[in-house]
C-alpha cells in the first residue's frame, strides 16, 4: 500500500515539473540572477532614503562648519604710519581704534600677518601667512583684524546681520517661537475640539460633510495661506487693534494663519487616537451614569492622551518648519521683539529671503542660512522622534 | 471627581447636581461644535478673500484721451488703417516706430493690429485703482460717485482678473497683461520630472520594505529614517537641492555634461534640479502610502501564487502590484498635489523671478505657479494682489482636477479588479 502511494506521489511530482522530463524532477534551488538583481535594485531604492538623510546632515554640517570657521576681516580703524617694504617686520601703526593683542591675525591689503610683539604703537609681525604674498605697503593703509563667528555669540547674541558681523540667532528664534506659540494657541484647543466633536458627537452624516472640508483645508498650498494672512488676517487685526499698534507685517497674523493651516493635522491625528479607544471604555462610563461630556473628557481623552500628545508634537514641528506664511506675512528683517504686532523674521523666513536673491556660493550669507537650517533640522527631528516614541507607547497600550 | 463621589453617597446632592452636569455638557457641546464651525469659517474666509480679489471694479486712466486722437470728428475706433498708422507715427518715438516696422511692416499689418498698437502705445490705458468684489457690489454707488473726482478722466469698469487670456499669456511686468502661461508650463515640466524620479523609486522602496526586507538593523534603520524624513520641513529639502543638485552636480543639472546647456543661463538652477528636489521631498510620502497599499493585499494571494510555483518577483509583479495599484496611485497623486503646491524649496533652489519664454526642456530655468503667486503677493501694488488671487484660483483648479482624477482612477481600477 505504502509503495503504491509512493509511486503515485512520484508520478504526480514528475507531472508537475512539466510532464516532459521523464524520471526524477530536479528539486534543487536554482540560482535566479534576474530575481537577485531585482531584489538588489529594490534595496537600493530603500537605501536612497538613508542617502537623503546623510546628504542633508552632511551638507548642512559642512556649510555650517565653514560658517563657524571662516575668517572675517574687521576694520580695526588703525592705519599703517610708515611705508614698509617686503623685509620690514616692525612698524608703527596709528593709535586709537580697536585693541590688538599679541597673537592676533591681521591683514594689510591682501597680506596676512600675525602679531608677535607689541611695543606701544610699534608692532612686530610675522609676514606672509596663509600663503599670501609678501609685498611693500604704503603709509595710511588700514589694518584688518581676523575674527570668527563664535558659538557663544551665535547662541546668545540678540542681533542678526551677518553682513556687518552680527551673528546672534535669537531674533530669528524668538520670531519662530512667537509664530509657533500663537499657531499652537489657535490650533491645539480648536483641533482637539474638532476631534472630540467628530469622534464623540457628530452623526455619520455630519462627519461625512465635515471631514472632506478639513481635508480641503489640509490640501491647500501654504503659499495660499500666506496670501490669506496678508490680504485677510492682517487687515482684520489692524481693524480690531488699530492701525498704529499693528504693523503691516506682523507675527500675530502669520501665527494665527499657521494655526488654521495645522488645524486639520491636529484634528485628524487626534481623532484617529480618539477612535482607537475601545468602545467598551465608553460603555462602561455610560453605565456608571456619566454624561456624554464626562465620558469624552474624563474617559476617552485621557485614554487617547498619548496619541493626542503625538499629534501636538508633530504639529509643533510643522509650525516651526512652516515657511511661506511667515515669508509673506511676518516681515523681512530680523527683529528681536516679543510684540506679536511688530514685524519679525523667523528662521525659515530668513532662509527664504536670503536664498531668494541671487546668492553667491561661499558668501557669509550662503553659509549662514545653512547654520540656521541645521538648527531647524535638529529642532524638528527631535520633535518628530519624541512624537514617534509617544505613538509607540500608545500602540503598546491598545493592541 | 470629589463632587461626584459625594453626590453618589448622599443621593440628594446627586440629583441636585444633575442639571449642572447637563448644563456643562450642553455648554461644552456647543464649544466643540463652535471649534468645528471656526474651521469651516476659516475655509470660507480663505476662499472669500481669494474670490474677493479676483473680480472687481477698476479705474483705468489713459495717458492720452482717445477723443483727442479723433480726426475730423471721426472717433478713434472708426479711423482707417492709414490714419491709425499716422497717429502712431506722430505719437511714439522714432526708434520705437522703426522697431515696430521691422517686427512686421505696417503695410502687412491688419487694421485691428494697428488699432491694438495705438491703444497699447499711444492711449496706454493704466489701472490706477482697483476695488474688491465686495466693494464693487455693495458700494458701487459710492465708488461711481467718488472715483471721477479722485481719478479725473478715468474709466470705471468691472473686470475679471482671471480669464482665458490670463492662462495663455506669458509673464509680464505689467499686471494687466501678465499671465501664468510660463508658470503653468514650468509646473508641468517640473512635476513630470518629479514623478518620473519619485514614482519608480518610491514604489521600489515600498516593495522592498514590505516583501523582501527581513527584520534586521539596516531595514529597521531605513524604516525609521523614512518616517523621520517625512517630517523634515520642506525648506530643508530646498537647501539639500541647492547644495547638491544645483551646486555640486551643476555639470549634470545644467546640462553641460550632455552638451545641451542653455548658454544664457548655464547654471544648475534648472527645472531638472527643482524636479529632483521635489522628488526627494515626496519620496517618503509615496513610500509610506505604497507600503500601506501593498500591506493591504491579502497574503492568501501571495500564497496561492507561490503554491503554483511562481517566484517571488513573479508573485509581486503579477499579483501583489496589480492589486495594490489603486492604492499606490491614489497615494502618488496626493503626493503630487503636495509637490505642485510647494513653494519654499523652489525659492531656495533658485526659481527665476521673471521669465517670459516658455520652458524648453529640463535644462531651462524655471518658475512655477506657486512661485508666481509668492512673487506677486510680495509686491506692494494692489493690481499684483489681484493677479495673485487669479493665479491662486488657477492653482486650486489644477489641484482639484488632480484630486478628482485620483478618485476617478481609483474607482475605475478597483471596479476592474474586484
Amino acid at each position: 500500500m505504502q509503495e503504491e502511494l509512493a509511486v503515485i506521489a512520484k508520478n504526480t511530482i514528475t507531472g508537475a515539473a512539466g510532464g516532459v522530463t521523464v524520471g526524477q524532477a530536479d528539486l534543487r534551488k536554482r540560482p535566479r540572477i534576474k530575481e537577485s538583481l531585482i531584489q538588489g535594485f529594490l534595496f537600493l531604492c530603500g537605501a536612497l532614503s538613508i542617502l537623503t538623510t546623510v546628504g542633508i546632515v552632511y551638507e548642512l554640517s559642512k556649510e555650517s562648519l565653514s560658517f563657524f570657521t571662516r575668517q572675517l576681516w574687521e576694520d580695526t580703524n588703525k592705519a599703517l604710519m610708515v611705508d614698509i617694504d617686503a623685509q620690514m617686520r616692525s612698524f608703527k601703526v596709528s593709535e586709537g581704534g580697536a585693541a590688538i593683542q599679541v597673537g592676533d591675525i591681521i591683514r594689510i591689503h591682501d597680506e596676512v600677518m600675525q602679531i608677535i610683539v607689541i611695543d606701544g604703537s610699534t608692532i612686530t609681525v610675522e609676514r606672509g601667512l596663509q600663503g599670501t604674498e609678501i609685498l611693500p605697503h604704503s603709509a595710511g593703509v588700514d589694518l584688518f583684524a581676523s575674527n570668527r563667528v563664535s558659538l557663544i555669540e551665535f547662541f546668545t547674541g540678540i542681533k542678526w546681520n551677518p553682513q556687518i558681523g552680527q551673528f546672534g540667532i535669537w531674533p530669528l528664534v524668538t520670531a519662530t517661537l512667537m509664530t509657533s506659540i500663537i499657531a499652537m494657541t489657535v490650533a491645539l484647543p480648536l483641533g482637539l475640539g474638532v476631534a472630540v466633536y467628530l469622534s464623540e458627537y457628530a452623526s455619520d452624516r455630519a462627519r461625512g460633510i465635515l471631514k472632506p472640508i478639513l481635508e480641503i483645508l489640509a490640501g491647500i498650498p501654504t503659499v495660499v495661506y500666506g496670501y490669506f494672512a496678508l490680504t485677510f488676517m492682517t487687515p482684520l487685526l489692524r481693524q480690531i487693534f488699530g492701525i498704529e499698534t499693528v504693523d503691516i507685517y506682523n507675527t500675530a497674523s502669520a501665527g494665527i494663519v499657521i494655526g488654521i493651516l495645522i488645524l486639520p493635522l491636529v484634528s485628524s491625528m487626534s481623532e484617529d487616537a480618539l477612535s482607537a479607544v475601545p468602545r467598551s471604555l465608553r460603555e462602561a462610563a455610560y453605565g456608571l451614569g456619566a454624561t456624554r461630556l464626562e465620558t469624552a473628557v474624563r474617559v476617552v481623552v485621557p485614554a487617547a492622551l498619548s496619541g493626542i500628545t503625538a499629534a501636538f508634537v508633530v504639529s509643533i514641528s510643522r509650525a516651526i518648519g512652516e515657511t511661506m506664511v511667515v515669508a509673506i506675512a511676518a516681515g523681512a528683517g530680523p527683529n528681536f521683539t516679543f510684540n506679536p504686532f511688530k514685524s519679525a523674521e523667523t528662521m525659515t523666513g530668513h532662509i527664504v529671503r536670503i536664498s531668494g536673491g541671487d546668492i553667491s556660493y561661499d558668501s557669509i550669507d550662503y553659509n549662514s542660512i545653512f547654520a540656521i537650517g541645521l538648527a531647524l533640522f535638529f529642532i524638528t527631528l527631535t520633535l518628530n522622534i519624541i512624537s514617534q516614541r509617544v505613538v509607540r507607547h500608545f500602540r503598546e497600550v491598545y493592541e | 471627581m470629589a463632587e461626584q463621589r459625594e453626590g453618589v453617597e448622599t443621593g440628594k446632592d446627586f440629583k441636585h447636581n444633575l442639571p449642572g452636569r447637563h448644563r456643562a455638557a450642553r455648554v461644552w457641546q456647543v464649544a466643540f461644535q463652535a471649534s468645528t464651525m471656526i474651521g469651516i469659517i476659516a475655509l470660507t474666509a480663505l476662499l472669500y478673500s481669494i474670490v474677493n480679489q479676483s473680480f472687481g471694479l477698476v479705474a483705468i486712466q489713459n495717458q492720452v484721451d482717445p477723443k483727442a486722437l479723433a480726426v475730423d470728428g471721426v472717433p478713434l475706433e472708426k479711423l482707417s488703417k492709414e490714419q491709425l498708422v499716422q497717429i502712431l507715427q506722430e505719437n511714439v518715438s522714432e526708434g520705437l516706430f522703426r522697431r515696430l516696422e521691422s517686427d512686421q511692416p505696417f503695410a502687412e499689418r491688419t487694421r485691428e493690429d494697428v488699432y491694438g498698437l495705438v491703444m497699447e502705445r499711444v492711449v496706454e490705458p493704466q489701472v490706477v485703482r482697483t476695488w474688491s468684489l465686495y466693494d464693487s457690489l455693495f458700494k458701487r454707488a459710492v465708488i461711481l460717485a467718488e472715483a471721477p473726482e479722485a481719478y479725473p478722466g478715468a474709466e470705471i469698469r468691472f473686470v475679471s482678473w482671471i480669464d482665458p487670456e490670463f492662462v495663455t499669456t506669458p509673464q509680464s511686468s505689467d499686471p494687466e497683461k501678465a499671465g501664468v502661461r510660463t508658470a503653468i508650463l514650468g509646473s508641468l515640466w517640473m512635476i513630470a520630472i518629479t514623478v518620473l524620479f519619485a514614482f519608480p523609486l518610491g514604489v521600489g522602496a515600498a516593495i522592498y520594505l514590505e516583501e523582501y526586507a527581513r527584520d534586521n538593523f539596516v531595514n529597521r534603520l531605513i524604516r525609521t529614517n523614512i518616517n523621520n524624513l517625512a517630517g523634515v520641513p520642506s525648506i530643508i529639502y530646498g537647501m539639500l537641492g541647492l547644495a547638491i543638485l544645483v551646486r555640486a552636480l551643476e555639470p549634470l543639472t545644467s546640462g553641460k555634461l550632455l552638451g545641451v546647456a542653455d548658454p544664457t543661463t548655464a547654471n544648475g538652477r534648472t527645472i531638472l534640479s527643482a524636479g529632483l528636489t521635489l522628488g526627494l521631498l515626496i519620496l517618503p510620502l509615496i513610500i509610506i502610502n505604497a507600503q500601506e497599499a501593498i500591506r493591504a493585499v491579502p497574503s492568501s494571494l501571495r500564497q496561492a501564487s507561490y503554491g503554483l510555483g511562481a517566484t517571488q518577483w513573479q508573485t509581486i509583479w503579477h499579483h501583489v502590484l496589480p492589486n495594490a495599484l489603486p492604492g499606490i496611485l491614489t497615494g502618488t497623486i496626493l503626493s503630487i498635489s503636495r509637490a505642485i503646491g510647494e513653494t519654499a524649496p523652489l525659492v531656495v533652489v533658485g526659481a527665476s523671478t521673471f521669465i517670459t519664454v516658455d520652458p524648453a526642456g529640463p535644462f531651462s530655468k524655471f518658475t512655477t505657479l506657486p512661485i508666481q503667486i509668492y512673487q506677486w503677493t510680495s509686491r506692494p501694488q494692489d493690481e499684483f494682489r489681484n493677479i495673485a488671487a487669479a493665479a491662486i484660483i488657477v492653482l486650486l483648479f489644477m489641484l482639484l482636477t488632480l484630486n478628482a482624477s485620483a478618485v476617478l482612477l481609483r474607482n475605475r481600477y478597483s471596479r476592474r479588479l474586484t
